[in-house]
């Protein structure tokens, strides 16, 4: 039996096209020896949720910049409990302001990371919460 | 020569001095680092004499401003004449909120308007689109049908104020809007100025909004130039777009490159496609840059822009006309340089960024507001934001001569690098076969791709500092006030968008739509129809899938 | 048997989960393929292979556009590089298929190569085994695209298409690296860019210079030109996925199929055995520190590695030592 490796993917849900820390991250999760599904641009949450079991990943990691998080994010954590999966960690990235951490954990986000996180902080946190089913 | 052989030989020999005495020096006290370089990570040198720019020719690489190669700025005059035009992108929520700010704007003294679109406008849905849901008004203005472009235009003097329109796959569609508007005002569209970005080449390259595949953009944006050329001769029917590239991750040689490449590639498809003569149209397509925090690099970036674009124009292009041989531009402080650690300091950084694109010589500017990389910019940091850019034209000074830095030996010298090494990727770009080709390879986007994640690499290894990011960082958070746009915003935008469709003569919207489709396919322009259906209140998402029912639509190929 | 009713009955996520543990070498997948290996034999599998840039997951988001047209169910097994430096990777083949995501008569599925050669990745046998025994009709392979040796996906699809495009310098390559010899069929895509029309008179003269029997497979060349041209592009595979269930036909009829199969079980039994004897050894030897040890044996020249070897051998396959190297002695 070799080692359980995590598997990740990186979505950037909504009409957003700023790609650039989605991509970066992608890149550094590989480095960092985790197989990565990345989705591009232009993703509808029922996409994501789709792909996440197909894949069966362990970790959706989000990156949206326009703003409509609010609704986009929870969305994609509903539709992977609905289709059963809940069990896959969603969390997520981009300009969102702190006012709405509160909501998005609520929703079921298990962590958020904005402009300025450092790529290792969040391997760290990666290696650290996400056990590879 | 710049200099003669007695100055150079001169600065031999000191300079022989001064490298020895470095030397005795560094052994005591070492460099901080070993590598000195510029935020796109060119390498530096301590110091620059006559000798980096000895081979530069006065007359023929620096000149007089007004003069070829512009080197020192298109006009004459400079600033003295007429300051840049203080244009702040501006847009967010419903039109009437939008409205509100420009007049707010207006009143502050600003003296352009600049628009942004929310993502459903911008890629061309309706905010009742399944896909625009969560999106309404989130990040500019949504516009649905010609109601909502009324009620932005509302007071607005369309014929004293140029507007520029930040749109790119639909921008046909809201520049006939624009024009609607004005028909509807009695102003003529000679009368009327403006710009719309109209750029899809940086789209598929960095900003990622697209709709319809490279060549039929290409031809939608070649109708909108030999429109303009035809009817709307005060109109900037491209704004050739590094900014966006260069807040993908691109270097500042990248930024001017690849936006200079992609400028070469719209004026051979419209001379190809529309019979045009090059300086017909020429003289109407404007740029836009990023002005980013490495101070010298972003002015040399800059003036390198003006000299490499008259040498395309005149020599490549064999352009008369001189104006056609001016690169204008308008300018934005970096985005992507702004922390949301210790919000504050962005002022500074925005201050700074600003005064370079002045020294650059901008026609045009925008200042980043100091919360704009937390959500949009409230009226508070927009007001900062616009002052900034009046202290520097009315307080600092820096208005007062032209081009002040032209003749040091590092700007001039760096000026030379950049425009070299930007040379060397347009050649390679020509060997591909074009920018489209080279898009298709994924060359500009692997090479801003790789750059990106260099600088994330630099950052956090602290090559690279970001005050209050990766050094100098606190645990006392500063608080500033957010600007939240409501989500009610977009059920009250739907209720609108069907009220309009319920009250429309549905058999005129459908009959213009079809006309559209019918010119879409001979291949004619598509200006006038557009015209038609949006008077009809035919709405962004219908005239779009149009386009993308004839021309097919363009999928993220999701290069990492 | 819970889990293999419900891979049969296309349970995505226990399928998913599966393939993972088969990726994963998990002791409970194999008794899973245990299970499931009386309901496969049925889908059709397909492999795409053709160098880095060529466009074969276009090409393959194409093709499960032209079987679901003909109501038949797809499967995809999209193959990138593992890194070896870090032993991640980026998969980023799905993304060009992202419009069947939502269509559940297709399931796509990426794998990394983890170390695999040969342009495939180890569990990729396997895991065909689970989209056939879940009913998928097709089953659609494409290899990483190194262009180099990607010779083994002849060992596990019943077609094989090898896509080529013009101006990238590699006709040549790819003649010499043995990969058209693997071609049922070829795929000159990009067609429309220049050079083309060259790389297609190589590729007949070459088909010519093979001499295929009259009642031989003939090896189609086709054409694709811009997938930017969805009416023109969809047309031309339509013909291909034709072409494709034609190859099919063709090894049904002229009984090429058993042969096919019988080299791809022969390559499955080897690979069986390997895992259960010579894998088991290894990790046995390397849990005990024996292997450390056989090692210093050799730096310090005490023995030789076949020695070793034939030690090992007859300790765990019950032999006297060098019997079946008789003749050495």
């Amino acid at each position: 039996m070799t080692e359980r490796k995590i598997r990740i993917m990186v979505a950037k849900p909504g009409l957003d096209g700023h790609d650039r820390g989605a991509r970066v991250l992608a890149r550094c999760f590989r480095d960092a020896g985790f197989e990565v599904i990345y989705t591009g641009c232009h993703q509808t949450p029922e996409q994501i949720a789709v792909s996440a079991i197909q894949e069966d990943v362990d970790l959706v990691g989000l990156s949206c910049l326009s703003g409509a998080h609010r609704y986009l994010f929870p969305r994609v954590v509903e539709l992977l409990k609905e289709k059963e999966a809940e069990d896959i960690c969603v969390i997520g990235g981009g300009i969102i302001p702190e006012q709405d951490f509160e909501m998005l954990y609520h929703s079921g986000i298990k962590a958020i990371f904005t402009p300025g996180a450092h790529l290792d902080d969040i391997v760290d946190w990666v290696r650290q919460n996400v056990e590879p089913k | 020569m710049y200099f003669s052989k007695g100055v150079l030989d001169q600065s031999k020999q000191l300079r022989k001095k001064w490298e020895d005495n470095i030397r005795k020096i560094a052994n005591k006290t070492p460099d901080q680092k070993a590598r000195w370089s510029t935020v796109s990570d060119l390498e530096i040198k301590r110091l620059y004499t006559p000798e980096e720019i000895k081979n530069t020719n006065f007359e023929s690489d620096i000149g007089y401003p007004g003069e070829f190669p512009f080197l020192r700025g298109n006009q004459p005059t400079g600033y003295r004449g007429k300051y840049w035009t203080f244009r702040m992108f501006a847009g967010m929520g419903s039109a009437a909120d939008t409205n509100k700010r420009w007049h707010m704007l207006i009143n502050s003294g600003q003296t352009g308007l600049s628009t942004a679109f929310d993502y459903p406008t911008l890629m061309g849905y309706d905010t009742d689109d399944p896909k625009a849901r969560g999106e309404c008004g989130k990040c500019g203005v949504a516009i649905d049908t010609l109601e909502d472009f009324l009620q932005l235009m509302d007071g607005i003097p369309m014929d004293q104020v140029t507007t520029s329109m930040t749109i790119n796959p639909p921008a046909s569609v809201l520049w006939a809007m624009y024009c609607a508007v004005a028909e509807l005002r009695g102003i003529p569209l000679a009368k009327i100025g403006g710009t719309i970005q109209n750029d899809m080449l940086k789209e598929f390259i960095a900003q990622k909004t697209f709709m319809c595949p490279p060549e039929p953009s290409v031809k939608l944006i070649g109708d909108t130039v030999e429109f303009g050329t035809r009817h709307v001769p005060m109109w900037n029917t491209i704004s050739i777009s590094g900014y966006h590239i260069r807040e993908a991750g691109a270097t500042a040689v990248q930024e001017l490159a690849f936006t200079l490449r992609d400028g070469m590639e719209y004026v051979e498809s419209v001379i190809a496609q529309k019979g045009l003569d090059v300086d017909d149209f020429a003289p109407r397509l404007s740029f836009f840059f990023n002005s980013h925090i490495d101070f010298f690099e972003e002015i040399c970036k800059l003036r390198a822009a003006r000299r490499i674009w008259a040498k395309v124009m005149r020599d490549r292009y064999q352009a008369k006309n001189p104006r056609s041989m001016w690169m204008r531009f308008h300018t934005q402080t970096a985005g992507c340089s702004l922390t949301a650690q210790q919000p504050y300091n962005n002022v500074v950084r925005t201050a700074l960024e600003a005064l370079a694109a002045v020294l650059g010589g901008t026609q045009s500017l925008h200042t980043n507001s100091l919360d704009e990389v937390l959500c949009l910019p409230s009226d508070h940091a927009v007001e900062i934001a616009l002052r900034t850019q009046q202290i520097i034209a009315e307080e600092t000074g820096a208005a007062n001569t032209m081009d002040p830095l032209a003749g040091s030996y590092f700007v001039e010298s760096l000026t030379n690098e950049i425009e070299e090494k930007a040379w060397e990727y347009i050649h390679k770009i020509d060997e591909m076969g074009g920018m489209i080709d080279a898009i298709e390879k994924g060359f500009p986007q692997m090479e801003i791709a790789d750059a990106a994640y260099q600088f994330q690499r630099q950052i956090d290894a602290g090559e690279k500092i970001m005050v209050g990011m990766n050094k100098y960082v606190t645990d006392d958070e500063q608080k500033i006030p957010l600007l939240d746009i409501d989500d009610a915003v977009e059920q009250d935008q739907i209720k609108r968008l069907n009220a309009v469709r319920r009250k429309r003569n549905h058999r005129a919207v459908t009959k213009s739509l079809k006309d559209l489709k019918m010119c879409c396919k001979k291949g004619d322009n598509v200006m006038p129809f557009c015209i038609e259906a949006v008077k009809n209140y035919a709405s962004v998402q219908e005239i779009c899938d149009v386009y993308r029912d004839v021309y097919g639509e363009y999928r993220d190929p999701g290069l990492y | 048997m819970e889990q293999t009713k419900k891979i049969r009955e296309g349970n995505i996520r226990i399928v998913s989960r599966l393939i993972r543990n088969l990726e994963d070498s998990e002791p409970e997948a194999r008794t899973a393929i245990k299970n499931i290996f009386p309901y496969t034999g049925k889908a059709h599998i397909i492999g795409i292979t053709g160098s880095a840039g060529a466009g074969k997951s276009t090409l393959v988001d194409g093709l499960i556009s032209a079987f679901r047209k003909k109501n038949k169910t797809v499967g995809v097994l999209a193959i990138d590089p593992t890194s070896p430096f870090s032993g991640g990777a980026l998969l980023g083949d799905r993304i060009r298929m992202q419009k069947h995501t939502e269509d559940p008569g297709v399931f796509v599925r990426s794998l990394a190569t983890r170390g695999a050669m040969g342009g495939l990745s180890k569990a990729v046998g396997d895991a065909i085994h689970v989209l056939d025994a879940m009913g998928k009709d097709i089953i659609l392979v494409e290899t990483v695209g190194t262009g180099q040796q990607e010779v083994d996906i002849i060992y596990n699809s019943h077609t094989v298409i090898v896509v080529l495009v013009p101006g990238m310098g590699d006709e040549i390559q790819a003649i010499k690296a043995g990969i058209m010899e693997i071609a049922d069929i070829f795929v000159v895509n990009k067609a429309d860019h220049p050079g083309a029309s060259q790389l297609l008179m190589e590729l007949k003269n070459m088909i010519n210079m093979a001499q295929i029997p009259e009642d031989g497979w003939p090896l189609p060349v086709m054409t694709v030109e811009s997938a930017f041209e969805p009416i023109k592009f969809g047309e031309k595979i339509d013909s291909l996925a034709q072409n494709i269930l034609k190859h099919y036909e063709y090894l049904v009829h002229s009984d090429q199929l058993k042969s096919r199969l019988h080299r791809k079980t022969m390559v499955e039994i080897k690979d069986a055995l390997r895992t259960c004897i010579l894998d088991q050894i290894l990790s046995d030897l390397e849990a005990n520190g024996e292997l450390d040890r056989l090692a210093y044996k050799l730096i310090s020249k005490e023995s030789d590695p076949y020695t070793l070897a034939e030690e090992i051998s007859s300790r765990y396959l019950k032999k006297r030592p060098g019997k079946p190297y008789q003749k050495k002695g």
